[in-house]
C-alpha cells in the first residue's frame, strides 16, 4: 500500500517533533510547582479590566443588585451587562457571573421571560442546544412578539442544522425586527442549505441600504459577507470585508478567528501571526496562532504554543464539559498528528454541533485516520442540506474516492 | 437601536471561539494514604476567583501583589474551608489550613493552600463542595482522591455539590490490614519485643554458656510455639480493648510494653527460663495486645464494620510479624555457631535493647521525651 509507505517518514518526523517539544515543554512543566514569592511587591496577578469606566459601573450595578437580589430589574441589567462582557472578551467566567445575578429564578420551571431568554442564551454558550431551545421554544410560544427570541432560537436552530425551523424563526423576524437583522438571519440560514450565492447577494443589498445604523450589526454583517465570500472563492472581497468589519469591532474574537482562518487557508501566516498577537489568552486565537508558526515551519516558537494548548485543553477536559471539542479536534489532527483521537473528538463535537468548520474538521480527521466510514454523518448531512463549500467539497470527493492519505497540517 | 444592540449579543453569543480563557476551577487534591489518619489536602484557587468573591486587591490598582496576597491569608483559609466538607465513615473531618504558596496554573495565578483533614482513617469519603457557588454558579472543583486504591477524580460544582466515594468491603478490609502491618513496622518496642525473643531460638543454654542448636526442628518449634503464644496473648486482649470488654490506661500499658522488653532482653543474659519463653511471650503479649488497640481507637473503627476492621488490623499485625521472623530465622540460623552471633548479637544485642527499653520504660512512667520519636 503507497498509503502506509508515505506514513512511514511522516510518522517518524511526528516523534521527532514530540521528542523536541518534550525537551522545550520540560522547563515549563517544572516551573509549574508551589512556590513562595521572595518579594512582597511581586505583582502575581493583573485582574482584568479592573480600572474601565464599564467595569466600575458593572460594580456598582452589582453592589445595588445586592442589596435587593429578588429585584428582577437589576438582575436582568447585571446579567445582560456580564454576557456582553463575556462574549466581547471570550471569557466564560462572566457568564458564571451572569449566572449568579440570576439565581433566584435559574432553578424555576418557567422563570419570568426576561430571564429565561437569558438563561437560553448561557446555556447555549455551554453548548446545552436542547435546553437552550427548549426555553427559547417556551418564551416564543408566550410572546410571539419577541424578536431577540427568535434570533436567538433561528442561530441555535442553524447550529443544530435544523433549516426549515431556522428559516421560519427568521420568517417570524420580519415584522419585528429591521431589514438588516432579518435579511443576516435568512441569509446565514440560506448560505448553508445551497443558496450560497442568492444569500450573499441578498445580504450585500440589505447592507448597502441599512449600513450605519448600528456599528456592531455592520461588523456582524460584513463579517457574515466576508465569510461568504472566501467560500466562493472571491479573496480580495473578503480580505476587504473583514478588514472593514475589524475596523468597527477590533478585538471581536469571533471575527478575528474567522479571519485568521481565511488567512491561514490563502497560506499568509505573517498576516495571521500579526493579526493574533494580542489576543493569545483566547484559546481559540492561540490555536490558530499556532498553526500559523506550523505552517511557517518556525518550531522553536511553536513548542511552548503547543504545550500552553495542551495544558488548557487538558484543563477543560478535567472540567468535563464539551465547549472546545472542535478547537481540540484541530489541535490533535494539525499540530499534534494524532488522527485517532481527533477522530473521537470530532465526532463528539458532530453530536453537538453542525457548522462548517465541524463538518471539516471531521472530514480531515476521519481521512487522516482512515476511516472513511466515520465521515458518513456530514457527507449523509452535505447531500441533504445542498451546502456549498469548495474545501467541503474537495474533501468529501478524496473521501469518495478512496483516497486516505495523510493531510498535512 | 439599543433593541438591536441587544439582539445581536444573543446571537452572537452562540459563535464563541472555543472556550476561550477558561471558566473558573479550582484543583483539590487529597491524599488519603493508608496508615495516616489525618488526610493531607491541596487546594489550588485562582487568585482572580478569590478577587471578585472577598476582594485581594486592597488598593484597587488592578493588580494582585504578594504582601496584598498575604495579608488576606487568613481570611481566604477560613472563606474556602467554609465551604467544604469532608467526611469519612460518616463522620465529619475537622479541616485545618497550612501555610499557603502561590502557583501558575493556565489561566493565571493561583494561592496554594494545603490543609489537613481530621477524620477516621477508613470508611467512605463524602463531600459537599460550595466554594463560590453564590458569585459564579458555573465554577466547578476538580477534585482528586489519591492513596486508598486507584485514583479517583470527581467534577463538583453548584450542580452537583455533593459526592460519595465508596469504600468497598475488601478495600476497608485491606486498609486495617495495611494498619496492622505499618503498625508492625514502625512500633520498635513490638518489633524488640519479639527479637529478645528470638535471639536465642537457635541456641541453648547449656553448661552457663550459650550454645548453637543442632538440629534445625528444634529452633523452629521454639519460634513457632513463642509466635503462636505471643500472637494468641495479643489477639485476645485486642479483642477485648477494641469491643470496650476492658479499657487500661494507656501510659501504664505503655510502661508495661517497655518493661516486657527489657525483661526479655535480660532474660538473654541472665537466663530465668529458656524453653519457658513462650509463657513470656503469651503473658507479655496480653499486654501488647492493649497497645495494639490504642492504634486501631486512634485510627477510628468504621461504623458496621467493627469485627472487618478488627480482623484485618489483627492480620496485619500477624503478617507483618512474621515478616520479620522470615527475615530473622534463616539468618540467625546460618550465624548460629559463630562467635559474632553469640558475643555481639546475643550479648551485644540484648544489652543494647535493655538500654533502649529502659530508656523508653523511663519516658513512658515519667511522662518524659529522650528519644527521637
Amino acid at each position: 500500500m503507497s498509503g502506509a509507505a508515505a506514513a512511514r517518514p511522516r510518522r517518524a518526523r511526528t516523534l521527532l517533533v514530540r521528542g523536541a517539544l518534550a525537551v522545550l515543554a520540560a522547563p515549563l512543566l517544572a516551573a509549574a510547582a508551589p512556590r513562595l514569592p521572595t518579594s512582597g511587591a511581586e505583582v502575581l496577578e493583573v485582574l482584568p479590566w479592573r480600572n474601565s469606566p464599564q467595569q466600575r459601573e458593572l460594580r456598582e450595578l452589582r453592589a445595588s443588585l445586592a442589596k435587593a437580589p429578588q429585584d428582577l430589574g437589576r438582575a436582568v441589567a447585571v446579567a445582560r451587562r456580564y454576557i456582553e462582557l463575556g462574549r466581547r472578551e471570550a471569557d466564560p467566567r462572566f457568564f458564571g457571573y451572569a449566572q449568579a445575578a440570576l439565581a433566584p429564578w435559574w432553578r424555576q420551571a418557567a422563570p419570568p421571560a426576561e430571564v429565561r431568554l437569558l438563561r437560553a442564551s448561557l446555556l447555549q454558550t455551554e453548548h446545552r442546544f436542547p435546553e437552550a431551545l427548549a426555553d427559547l421554544d417556551a418564551v416564543t410560544s408566550a410572546d410571539p412578539g419577541n424578536a431577540q427570541a427568535w434570533l436567538t432560537r433561528a442561530s441555535v436552530e442553524t447550529v443544530r442544522a435544523d433549516y426549515p425551523a431556522a428559516t421560519r424563526s427568521c420568517a417570524r423576524l420580519s415584522s419585528l425586527a429591521d431589514e438588516l437583522v432579518t435579511a443576516a438571519c435568512i441569509a446565514n440560514v440560506g448560505a448553508m442549505t445551497g443558496r450560497l450565492h442568492g444569500s450573499e447577494a441578498l445580504l450585500a443589498a440589505s447592507y448597502k441600504r441599512g449600513a450605519g445604523a448600528e456599528a456592531a450589526v455592520d461588523a456582524w454583517v460584513l463579517g457574515s459577507l466576508a465569510e461568504m465570500a472566501a467560500r466562493r472563492g472571491d479573496g480580495a472581497a473578503a480580505r476587504a470585508r473583514f478588514r472593514q468589519a475589524l475596523a468597527l469591532a477590533p478585538g471581536d474574537s469571533y471575527l478575528l478567528a474567522a479571519c485568521a482562518d481565511f488567512l491561514l487557508e490563502q497560506r499568509r501566516h505573517d498576516a495571521v501571526l500579526a493579526l493574533l498577537a494580542p489576543h493569545l489568552r483566547v484559546d481559540g486565537l492561540l490555536l490558530r496562532h499556532a498553526l500559523a508558526l506550523s505552517g511557517k515551519g518556525d518550531t522553536a516558537r511553536l513548542a511552548p504554543e503547543v504545550a500552553e494548548l495542551d495544558a488548557r485543553f487538558d484543563a477543560g477536559e478535567r472540567r468535563g464539559d464539551g465547549v472546545h471539542l472542535r478547537e481540540q479536534a484541530r489541535f490533535e489532527l494539525q499540530l499534534r498528528a494524532n488522527a485517532l483521537r481527533a477522530l473521537g473528538l470530532a465526532q463528539r463535537n458532530w453530536a453537538s454541533q453542525k457548522e462548517l468548520a465541524d463538518a471539516r474538521v471531521l472530514l480531515e480527521a476521519a481521512m487522516a485516520a482512515r476511516q472513511p466510514q466515520a465521515a458518513r454523518p456530514v457527507l449523509d448531512w452535505m447531500k441533504a442540506s445542498g451546502v456549498e463549500d469548495p474545501a467541503l467539497a474537495h474533501l468529501a470527493q478524496q473521501l469518495r474516492s478512496g483516497k486516505t492519505k495523510g493531510i498535512e497540517g | 437601536m439599543k433593541r438591536i444592540c441587544c439582539l445581536l449579543f444573543l446571537l452572537l453569543a452562540v459563535a464563541l471561539p472555543a472556550a476561550a480563557h477558561k471558566p473558573s476551577d479550582s484543583y483539590l487534591s487529597l491524599q488519603a494514604a493508608q496508615g495516616r489518619a489525618p488526610l493531607q489536602g491541596r487546594w489550588d484557587i485562582a487568585l482572580r476567583d478569590l478577587d471578585y468573591a472577598i476582594g485581594l486587591d486592597a488598593d484597587g490598582d488592578g493588580q494582585i501583589t504578594w504582601d496584598e496576597l498575604q495579608r488576606r491569608h487568613a481570611d481566604i483559609a477560613a472563606y474556602a474551608l467554609a465551604r467544604l466538607r469532608i467526611a469519612r465513615g460518616g463522620q465529619p473531618c475537622r479541616l485545618a489550613p497550612g501555610s499557603q504558596l502561590v502557583d501558575q496554573h493556565t489561566d493565571g495565578a493561583y494561592t496554594v493552600l494545603p490543609f489537613t483533614a481530621a477524620c477516621p482513617a477508613a470508611g467512605r469519603l463524602e463531600f459537599d463542595y460550595r466554594l463560590f457557588a453564590d458569585v459564579d454558579p458555573q465554577h466547578k472543583g476538580l477534585l482528586s482522591v489519591a492513596g486508598a486504591g486507584a485514583s479517583r477524580t470527581l467534577v463538583l460544582g453548584s450542580s452537583q455539590p455533593h459526592a460519595v466515594l465508596e469504600e468497598s468491603a475488601a478495600q476497608g478490609f485491606l486498609a486495617f490490614v495495611r494498619h496492622g502491618i505499618w503498625h508492625i513496622w514502625i512500633g520498635y518496642d513490638h518489633i524488640l519485643f519479639l527479637l529478645s525473643l528470638l535471639l536465642p531460638a537457635v541456641l541453648v543454654w547449656r553448661e552457663c554458656a550459650w550454645r548453637a542448636v543442632a538440629a534445625p526442628r528444634a529452633a523452629v518449634t521454639d519460634v513457632l510455639r513463642i509466635v503462636t503464644a505471643f500472637t494468641l496473648a495479643h489477639s485476645i486482649t485486642l479483642s477485648l480493648a477494641a469491643l470496650d470488654v476492658i479499657a487500661l490506661p494507656s501510659r501504664w500499658v505503655e510502661s508495661a510494653i517497655a518493661l516486657s522488653v527489657l525483661l526479655a532482653a535480660l532474660n538473654n543474659l541472665r537466663p530465668v527460663t529458656h524453653r519457658g519463653r513462650w509463657i513470656a511471650a503469651f503473658g507479655f503479649g496480653l499486654i501488647h495486645g492493649f497497645g495494639f488497640a490504642s492504634v486501631l481507637g486512634d485510627l477510628g473503627l468504621q461504623s458496621g464494620g467493627l469485627a472487618a476492621s478488627l480482623v484485618g488490623f489483627n492480620l496485619g499485625v500477624e503478617i507483618g510479624q512474621l515478616a520479620i521472623v522470615a527475615a530473622f530465622l534463616p539468618l540467625a540460623w546460618l550465624a548460629r555457631g559463630s562467635w559474632f552471633y553469640r558475643r555481639v548479637m546475643m550479648t551485644g544485642g540484648s544489652c543494647l535493647i535493655m538500654v533502649i527499653a529502659a530508656i523508653w520504660l523511663g519516658e513512658r512512667v515519667f511522662d518524659l521525651r529522650v528519644l527521637p520519636a
